[in-house]
């Protein structure tokens, strides 16, 4: 049979074979080596694992979309790191799973938001964000303050991300239940967000 | 940098795709049908019918192009492993010296990076802005303070900073909110004179008032307390009440806000004589206030803004409330 582009027209699954080997090669180049590469696998200086109520927060932060309007990466850019801080480097983000680099900022971007504001601030912002910034246009999350968590799940949740090579000890998966519970989302939510960017400032 | 088994990988994976691009466009350039141009194929679907066209020159010119493009882009830039590209251009310095045991991102990194006469993105952006800036800032901050409250352009350039990095607590327009002192009616906690202010900016605050202050007050006092403080902030009270509020406040609230109730710069402790209330003057809250606590902190900026920012943005505030 002479080979001509009809035997791939009219053969559906081959097409699918064929896109498939084409549009692998990018992935082959960009992010296969950055896999074995130790800037992006191996912890900046000073980066250390999130607590178990960080984690509970982190956790929230993804339930509630976050990540939606908030991106968490600091381009190298002056104008970016002017206003956010150092830009973002790989180090950073390697005990991260999944990612929350997000793409969209409707609102600012958080990479290094922990310590700018006050604990109490972020309580105020986050039950209601026009009671101290009239022009946000960011929803409140009122129920953060009233759900409390029982922590059942946060030692489980640190044996995973231990399988992931995060260095939590198993002092810090026996303690995590206890640091949690009791705690409000509000609470692990602010201690999270406070957390960010603690490795590089 | 990459091992040189990852560089060899993207090298040559790279130009086989570029080439393969450029086989498959001479693939199907070419007539291999069978069928005469322009003729047809020999099927139809609803009535349309596809002929042996080939696609429009320019149409495939523009393909070539992009291999030309793409092969000028790999040669001036750093798109083929390790290769650094001709012009020495980088984004940033993340990578640069992890080699040679140089931690990335340090002074000596981005040195070692100027002496190879790499092109660093970032590192010359933020150069031309120094550059430009850095003489402004330098010249505001060897100002004394007293002097930089008249430089009206000074001024614009501490309200532009107020505006990016303090108007999500104290507002936008500096009257703050409900725990967020307001920066324009001259009440200040710790003092509103230039040296002061500049030293909360730098290092920031925490305002702390335990429950009931630390001191054995009965919830029952709390009504009291709470006339007896309005009493001193000059409105209509309840004598009866506030004189036995007075009482309570002996027990040891006059060690931070006064026997005069006009509160303790040194400590952050609030002027209750006033009219300006942080939490709210309202008996009811001044009750929850007493009863609960309060903590108020304002973060440091010495190191995220730095002093010369610092500087500029204590004249601003002090402008606000002395014109």
């Amino acid at each position: 049979m002479k080979f001509n582009h009809e035997i791939v027209e009219k053969n559906i699954g081959l097409l699918g074979i064929f896109t498939v080997i084409a549009i692998s090669f990018g992935g082959l180049v960009q992010i296969t080596p950055l896999l074995f590469q130790k800037d992006t696998t191996e912890p900046v200086d000073g980066l250390r694992p999130y607590t178990a109520l960080e984690l509970e927060g982190r956790d929230i932060y993804i339930r509630e979309g976050c990540v939606g309007c908030h991106s968490q990466m600091i381009r190298p850019l002056r104008a970016e790191t002017e206003r956010y801080g150092h830009y973002s480097v790989a180090g950073e983000s390697v005990w991260e799973h999944p990612f929350l680099w997000g793409s969209k900022r409707t609102g600012p971007d958080l990479a290094r938001v922990g310590g700018r504001y006050s604990d109490k601030w972020h309580e105020v912002h986050l039950i209601d964000p026009r009671a101290v910034v009239p022009q946000s246009n960011m929803p409140g999350f009122p129920w953060l303050a009233e759900n409390v968590l029982d922590g059942k799940l946060t030692a489980k949740k640190m044996e995973v991300f231990r399988g992931f090579g995060v260095p939590y000890t198993q002092e810090d998966v026996d303690n995590a239940q206890k640091a949690v519970e009791g705690k409000t989302e509000m609470q692990a939510l602010i201690a999270y967000l406070q957390s960010l960017g603690h490795a590089l400032k | 940098m990459m091992s040189s088994f990852w560089s060899i990988w993207i090298t040559v994976l790279t130009i086989v795709v570029i080439a393969g691009c450029f086989i498959l466009l001479r693939l199907v350039s070419k007539n291999t049908t069978g069928v005469e141009e322009g003729k047809s194929m020999g099927h139809a679907f609803d009535g349309i019918e596809e002929l042996n066209n080939p696609l429009p020159k320019w149409w495939s010119y523009m393909f070539y192009l992009t291999i030309v493009i793409s092969v000028i882009y790999l040669a001036l830039y750093p798109g083929l492993g390790n290769y650094k590209g001709l012009l020495g251009w980088s984004s940033s310095n993340q990578s640069i010296g992890t080699e040679n045991g140089i931690k990335a991102d340090s002074a000596a990194a981005i040195e070692l990076a100027v002496k190879e006469g790499r092109w660093v993105q970032y590192d010359q952006e933020v150069k031309q802005a120094d550059e430009k800036f850095g003489p402004i800032f330098a010249a505001y901050l060897a100002t004394p303070l007293e002097e930089l409250v008249k430089d009206e352009d000074a001024l614009k350039v501490g309200g532009r900073l107020f505006l990016q990095n303090c108007a999500q607590c104290h507002g936008s327009d500096a009257r703050g909110s409900t725990g967020f002192p307001n920066l324009t009616d001259n009440a200040w906690l710790y003092g509103g004179d230039l040296a002061t202010i500049k030293t909360t900016l730098m290092n920031g605050r925490h305002g702390m008032m335990p429950p009931k202050g630390g001191l054995p007050i009965d919830d029952s006092e709390l009504e009291g307390l709470a006339e007896y403080v309005v009493k001193l902030s000059g409105r209509e009270h309840d004598a009866a009440l506030a004189a036995q509020g007075q009482g309570s406040f002996m027990k040891g609230c006059f060690a931070c806000h006064g026997m005069d109730g006009t509160g303790n710069k040194f400590m952050g402790a609030p002027n209750l004589t006033d009219s300006a209330w942080l939490y709210g003057g309202s008996r009811g809250v001044i009750v929850e206030s007493i009863k609960n606590g309060r903590s108020g902190v304002m973060p440091a900026w010495k190191d995220v803004l730095g002093e010369e920012k610092v500087h500029v943005i204590t004249a601003y505030i002090y402008s606000l409330s002395n014109k």
